[in-house]
């Protein structure tokens, strides 16, 4: 039932499932749908989407360890590509119509308050990642250094989480969530190392 | 230039409803004759308009009812305006103690067979960055104040909102400290501005704006202006307000609109108008610069935020 034959027939359903909601939120805006304050609106659920892609990701490598979920991880790459669409979608609102292009303003913003700061620098560690996803570019980077360079994705779930947490502005409920599944993700995969010697000799 | 309502509207729908509330037995019913008996109210803009800033236009009733932060209903914004149905804002009474001559409770229909309701629409400017226009219903806060008959060692006013967590289900959960407080220096409070507001649009004040009454600040944050209100305490020392317990660093016992001052979270330069598509600068006290500038001739407001 699990096989990758099977997840990877899954894949086109979940593509357009991923999607949808961009579409529609999309759709909302440009029909006035999307509530009073339209603008932040789109951009807090472009954000929560792409949190909680990163986290989906980050689940599917924990998953892929349980033997009859193995094949999952063939999801892991569309996953996390959408995750970069939805950050990029994000951050698109925030500098366009949020800010109207006032890039002077957005670089102030960037650098004063300690939010977007996180946001901005989870952004960035994004894009090694994103474009660094083909088959072909393991392949010339080599299996070890192209995961190394995806470790990267912890940074990334760590400063998002916070970049969410630091926003809220009473109760934390969700972000906090957010950050204790990550945590707890991060430490499955220390007490893996730990406990896997016999390989590292 | 300014949105200062100074004249007074005789409020004819407004007092004639006050009556009839007066006369109706179930307090159930309230809703159901709130929404349809004056539903043609907000169809005469022109009282409100009248007041209006040129560079300042009305925000429409939904926007102003479905777009709060009202904590005690729920922390989003929608949250208000979806979970406010079972508060009763009648009946109702406020207590008024501490540096008074006499401490007393006053039931809500004895305050206003005292005042005079008047129109004044004020900007309102969250510290979030979003601002609306609103057409309040009310009266100047001073009224009441001398009703309470504080003593001259009063030098702070302290309001404290209701706390009935069984109609108000954001407060069952400890998100804040409630209840919620506030609190206002004595000069601020006597301000001919500041407000006690008991509607809006010639409408009841809905649940989810802070029904049955509510203060109205305009030059200082949103979260000044203090939602259902049932206890005003009068003070020779600062009091604790909720947002400044809470985080100190970012929210001070003064709030006034101050472009200058940033927030750690929210550029205070600009703001989104509700309704609006680009970002227009914040004006200095949100525009009432020249009713209350003179408050803070002394003050740092660098330092007192």
């Amino acid at each position: 039932m699990f096989s990758t034959k099977n997840f990877n027939r899954s894949k086109p359903v979940l593509f357009i499932l991923i999607l949808f909601p961009s579409l529609l939120w999309a759709y909302q805006f440009v029909t006035g749908n999307l509530g009073v304050n339209p603008i932040e609106k789109l951009m807090d659920e472009l954000g929560l989407m792409a949190l909680r892609l990163i986290i989906i990701t980050l689940m599917i490598t924990t998953l892929s360890n349980i033997k009859p979920l193995k094949s999952i991880v063939v999801l892991r790459r569309m996953i996390g590509l959408f995750a970069f669409y939805y950050v990029c979608l994000h951050f698109s609102t925030y500098i366009v119509l949020d800010h109207f292009l006032d890039i002077q303003f957005i670089i102030q913003d960037i650098i004063k308050r300690p939010f977007i700061t996180f946001g901005f620098i989870s952004f960035l560690f994004l894009i090694p990642l994103a474009s660094t996803s083909t088959n072909n570019m393991i392949k010339r980077l080599g299996f070890k250094l192209w995961k190394k360079i995806h470790y990267l994705i912890y940074p990334v779930a760590i400063l998002a989480s916070m970049h969410f947490y630091v926003l809220v502005r009473a109760d934390k409920t969700e972000p906090v969530i957010y950050m204790g599944i990550i945590i707890l993700l991060l430490l499955h995969r220390i007490f893996k190392r730990l406990t896997r010697p016999q390989l590292a000799q | 230039m300014k949105i200062l309502g100074s004249e007074i509207t005789p409020y004819k729908t407004y007092l004639n409803r006050r009556k009839f509330i007066k006369g109706s037995l179930a307090s159930t019913m309230l809703a159901t004759v709130t929404s349809s008996a004056f539903a043609n109210h907000d169809s005469d803009l022109s009282i409100y308009t009248k007041n209006l800033n040129e560079n300042d236009k009305l925000n429409s009733y939904e926007e102003i009812t479905t777009y709060n932060n009202f904590y005690e209903f729920g922390t989003h914004k929608k949250h208000p305006h979806l979970n406010s149905g079972n508060f009763k804002p009648r009946p109702w009474t406020i207590k008024i103690d501490g540096l008074v001559k006499k401490p007393q409770t006053f039931d809500l229909e004895k305050i206003l067979s005292n005042v005079t309701i008047e129109d004044r629409v004020y900007r309102l400017r969250c510290v979030e960055a979003w601002s609306m226009v609103i057409p309040w219903q009310g009266f100047q806060l001073s009224e009441l104040i001398k009703m309470a008959e504080p003593l001259s060692s009063a030098k702070y006013v302290q309001f404290v909102t209701v706390f009935r967590p069984e109609e108000m289900p954001g407060q069952q959960k400890r998100t804040i400290i409630w209840p919620y407080r506030e609190g206002l220096r004595m000069d601020e409070a006597m301000n001919p501005l500041t407000i006690l507001a008991t509607g809006l649009y010639g409408h009841e004040m809905p649940n989810q704006n802070g029904a049955p009454i509510r203060l109205v600040v305009p030059w200082k944050y949103g979260f000044k202006s203090i939602k259902s209100i049932v206890e005003i305490r009068f003070l020779d020392t600062q009091p604790e307000t909720s947002w400044e317990t809470l985080a100190p660093w970012e929210y001070g016992f003064y709030a006034n609109v101050n472009p200058n001052v940033n927030h750690p979270r929210w550029s205070q330069g600009t703001e989104r108008r509700i309704g609006e598509f680009k970002r227009r600068e914040t004006l200095m006290f949100n525009g009432y610069e020249e009713e209350v500038a003179h408050l803070y001739k002394d003050l740092d407001l660098t330092k007192f935020y």
